[in-house]
């Protein structure tokens, strides 16, 4: 191929513009790498240099201000294959920072060329993240209270393992481009260049002053030796692979019959650290295989090991329709903590309900029938205690018997954990 | 009898992998987090690719990226995920972009309450765009609906070529329930239909009321796609006749096909002078409702939408119909109701909703229904 330019749509640039230089160094920088055009994709941001995918003849993804670098990196981890080039400018990059940052951390092979023209040419000539503070742009003052990005720095702190600046007008970009897109992983090439439109009118900006810039501040020179690491798609690949085998749902079959076969509405009180969740789980696991319809929800804290801890479950030989709490025909108050979050439920429980409070907790009146027991006398520990529960329930035959405990005990544990929990249970029923 | 036993987001994952997804992006947020924790355990052992976006925004560019290069994306998040999801909402729309988005919907506004459910985005899904063009909203009543509709937001993405919405929300995300697994019943598979045409490609050519055929960026012939307003060569364009036929394609492509796109469920009760229209988790309480009015000799007959975007006009008018009254009952202060009141203008629609971060009790909607 002798060029990638679309013919049919020459670059519409302002007069003197360094994306007209840079395109056509784009172009030649894709002819001597002799990729294919069906494996190249041009992803652009927005503003003049969100152009550049309308000028080449390969696949193009043009999107919304500062998003580039997120499609880019859709595109080549659904297509390893693909050559991914990236343009953006100094407004793409402010705005999509975030973005930036991630992609030199990630480090997917693809190449960023931010074109640095130092204003927002396309709205009017706004300051960017990268206007110097004495520039004169279309922002009045507002640069003058800010100080520029410095992006080579930036993205070489955040591990881009390909970092160069280079001026537009310089002749060797071609060959700068070149050696970005060969390197596997994330490059980033800064180009500077002028906005003849907006800022060089204003503000004495040649491709003379452009080159005493890079020599105060000089190219990071292409491979960050200290930021080289395997490429991001490679190492994802490679930790995916090692990933277990698919998580197949638990079935579980009906093989008991309940003790009883009323609906059930179960509340388990508790604190953080308590299992109160695996029991409720055991709770739902045992009404399945008792052919029961059963649903649970769990409240506690965002701060996980603290605070209460609450499991709410219906059992029903109906379908469940409305999943909060009615009227609990079974409480398990194992915590202050946790009695305190649903005080209001004592006062309206039903004789017929069974509370199951351990000593140590103290629960406000209700006229349900209550059983205390002395977990801790019975020397069983405080993160047994919901477990424990469960076995004076299946004792009492009250929503489960012995069997479906075991059973539950058994689907949900491995056989260390099972004996350990089995302790407990017989120490009960 | 098989019965499993999982919560509503294991659900989604579960349904999305029924689909054929192969690709899923996302940032942490409760109450949809679990989505993401599931396709992280279910897509690599199936070769997928599972990514945490550093933000919602680029969650969302991800999924974009992956969808153009033929993937079948999905993602999740909650209302204030949504909030930062809408430019990228209206980039799939405009630019025809298929990709399923699962709201896990909690308490709003803004970031509201992280575990207190609510159905917070029923307009919000609909209307948080640019443009006014249609994207398609399921809403699951439990973990099954969450597994089959997840399924047709696939189905549907891809033929239609839009954002499809999974109207979740944090009480059937959160709730774990036991479903019997030979209930389940999934639609067949639809793939984006592929470009087989002999001429050149142009990746916006298509009927007016359908999608374009789809090729991936990456294929043999070369792709463009463009956020921007953009002719069927996928270049800006400026020619009004040629933006008015995309514009207009964007709503009619789904139009054309609503009776495929409706999906409810109903109970009509012979001799009954009330309908209960509602939807997703609220649905079940108006169920609950509905029988305990049965038995004390004042039945009632029931409509549960699970298609609340676009709206099924014509569902409605037919189902309506019969009745002297319609109540809506919703876990919000009234969103999709200005819907029913539009479709049904001129008959008497009650109206009762909650938003206090708690579940709608069966007593709540019985006292609204029997309040005539
Ligand atoms: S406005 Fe500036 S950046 Fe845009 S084309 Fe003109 S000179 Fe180039």
């Amino acid at each position: 191929m002798t060029s990638f330019l679309n013919t049919s749509r020459p670059p519409v640039f302002c007069p003197g513009c360094t994306h007209d230089r840079i395109t056509k160094s784009l172009d030649a920088a894709l002819v001597k790498l002799g990729i294919p055009d069906d494996k190249t994709v041009i992803v652009t941001d927005i503003g003049c240099s969100g152009l550049f995918d309308t000028f080449f003849n390969v696949h193009a993804l043009h999107g919304v201000h500062g998003r580039a670098l997120t499609y880019a990196a859709g595109l080549k981890l659904a297509d390893p294959s693909l050559n991914v080039i990236v343009t953006m400018g100094d407004g793409g990059m402010g705005i999509g920072g975030a973005h930036v940052l991630a992609a030199c951390r990630k480090n997917l092979d693809m190449t960023l060329i931010i074109l640095n023209n130092f204003n927002f040419g396309m709205t009017g000539g706004q300051y960017s993240a990268t206007t110097p503070s004495d520039a004169r742009v279309g922002s009045e003052f507002l640069n003058q209270a800010e100080i520029p990005v410095d992006i080579c720095g930036v993205v070489e702190s955040a591990g881009a393992t390909y970092v160069s600046r280079i001026s537009g007008h310089d002749d060797s970009l071609s060959d700068e481009l070149v050696s970005a897109m060969q390197h596997k992983g994330f490059a980033v090439v800064e180009t500077l260049g002028l906005c003849t439109g907006r800022y060089t009118k204003r503000n004495q900006l040649t491709p003379k002053v452009i080159d005493q810039m890079i020599e105060q501040r000089p190219s990071p020179g292409g491979v960050i030796a200290k930021n080289q690491r395997p490429e991001y798609g490679d190492r994802y690949r490679q930790l995916a692979k090692e990933k277990g085998k698919f998580p197949e749902p638990f079935v579980v079959k009906k093989q008991f019959d309940m003790p009883d076969t009323r609906r059930h509405e179960v509340v388990i009180l508790g604190s953080a650290g308590m299992r109160i969740v695996t029991a409720g789980d055991m709770v739902c696991f045992a009404g399945i295989s008792g052919g029961l319809n059963v649903s649970i929800k769990n409240d506690y804290n965002i701060t996980v090991l603290r605070g209460q801890s609450v499991s709410e479950i219906l059992l029903s030989p109906d379908t469940i329709g409305y999943t909060g709490i009615e009227s609990p025909t079974v409480v398990m108050a194992l915590s202050d903590e946790g009695v305190a979050r649903r005080q209001k439920i004592f006062a309206g429980l039903s004789p017929d309900t069974y509370v199951l409070k351990e000593a140590s907790v103290a629960i406000p009146d209700t006229k349900a029938q209550v059983e205390e027991i002395d977990f801790k006398a019975m020397k069983i520990k405080k993160t047994d205690w919901a477990l424990a529960s469960l076995a004076v329930l299946a004792k009492h035959e009250i929503v489960l018997n012995k069997d479906m405990l075991v059973f539950a005990l058994k689907s949900r544990f491995n056989e260390k954990v099972f004996n350990l929990s089995m302790e407990t249970v017989d120490k009960i029923v | 009898m098989a019965f499993v036993f999982m919560e509503g987001n294991e659900a989604v994952a579960r349904g999305a992998m029924a689909a054929g997804c192969n690709f899923f992006a996302g940032y942490p947020i409760t109450p949809a987090t679990t989505i993401f924790n599931n396709m992280l355990q279910m897509l690599p052992p199936k070769g997928g690719t599972c990514i945490q976006g550093e933000d919602e925004i680029a969650s969302m560019g991800y999924c974009i990226g992956a969808s153009m290069a033929g993937k079948k994306v999905l993602t999740a998040t909650s209302g204030p995920g949504i909030s930062l999801y809408s430019e990228h909402i209206s980039f799939a729309i405009g630019s025809e972009i298929p990709l399923v988005i699962a709201n896990v919907q909690r308490l709003g506004p803004s970031t509201g309450s992280a575990t207190r459910g609510a159905d917070s985005d029923i307009q919000f899904m609909r209307w948080g765009s640019t443009s006014g063009a249609p994207v398609i909203v399921l809403a699951p009543k439990d973990a099954k609906d969450c597994l089959e509709l997840t399924v047709h937001a696939f189905n549907f993405a891809e033929e239609f070529r839009c954002p499809v919405f999974i109207a979740s929300n944090k009480e059937i995300g959160m709730t774990k329930e036991s479903f019997d697994m030979e209930d389940l019943n999934l639609p067949p598979l639809v793939e984006r239909t592929p470009y087989t045409g002999s001429g050149p490609y142009v990746p916006f050519a298509a009927d007016p009321d359908k999608a374009p055929p789809f090729l991936p960026i990456g294929g043999k012939t070369l792709v463009r796609q463009t956020s921007s307003t953009h002719g069927p060569d996928g270049y800006i364009t400026i020619d009004p006749q040629v933006i008015a036929g995309m514009q207009q394609r964007l709503h009619t492509k789904l139009d054309a096909a609503m009776d495929r796109i409706t999906l409810y469920e109903e109970k009509m009760v012979p001799d009954t002078d009330t309908l209960v229209i509602s939807y997703g988790i609220t649905s079940r309480a108006v169920a609950d409702a509905a029988a305990s009015l049965a038995d004390r000799g004042r039945p009632v007959s029931t409509l549960s939408l699970k298609t609340l975007w676009p709206v099924p006009e014509s569902l409605l008018l037919e189902k309506a119909a019969p009745f002297k009254r319609i109540v809506v009952i919703e876990m919000n202060l009234g969103q999709y109701v200005n819907e029913i009141k539009r479709v049904l203008c001129g008959k008497p629609v009650d109206f009762y909703g909650q938003m206090n971060g708690i579940l709608i009790p069966p007593a709540k909607i019985m006292e609204a229904i029997e309040n005539d």
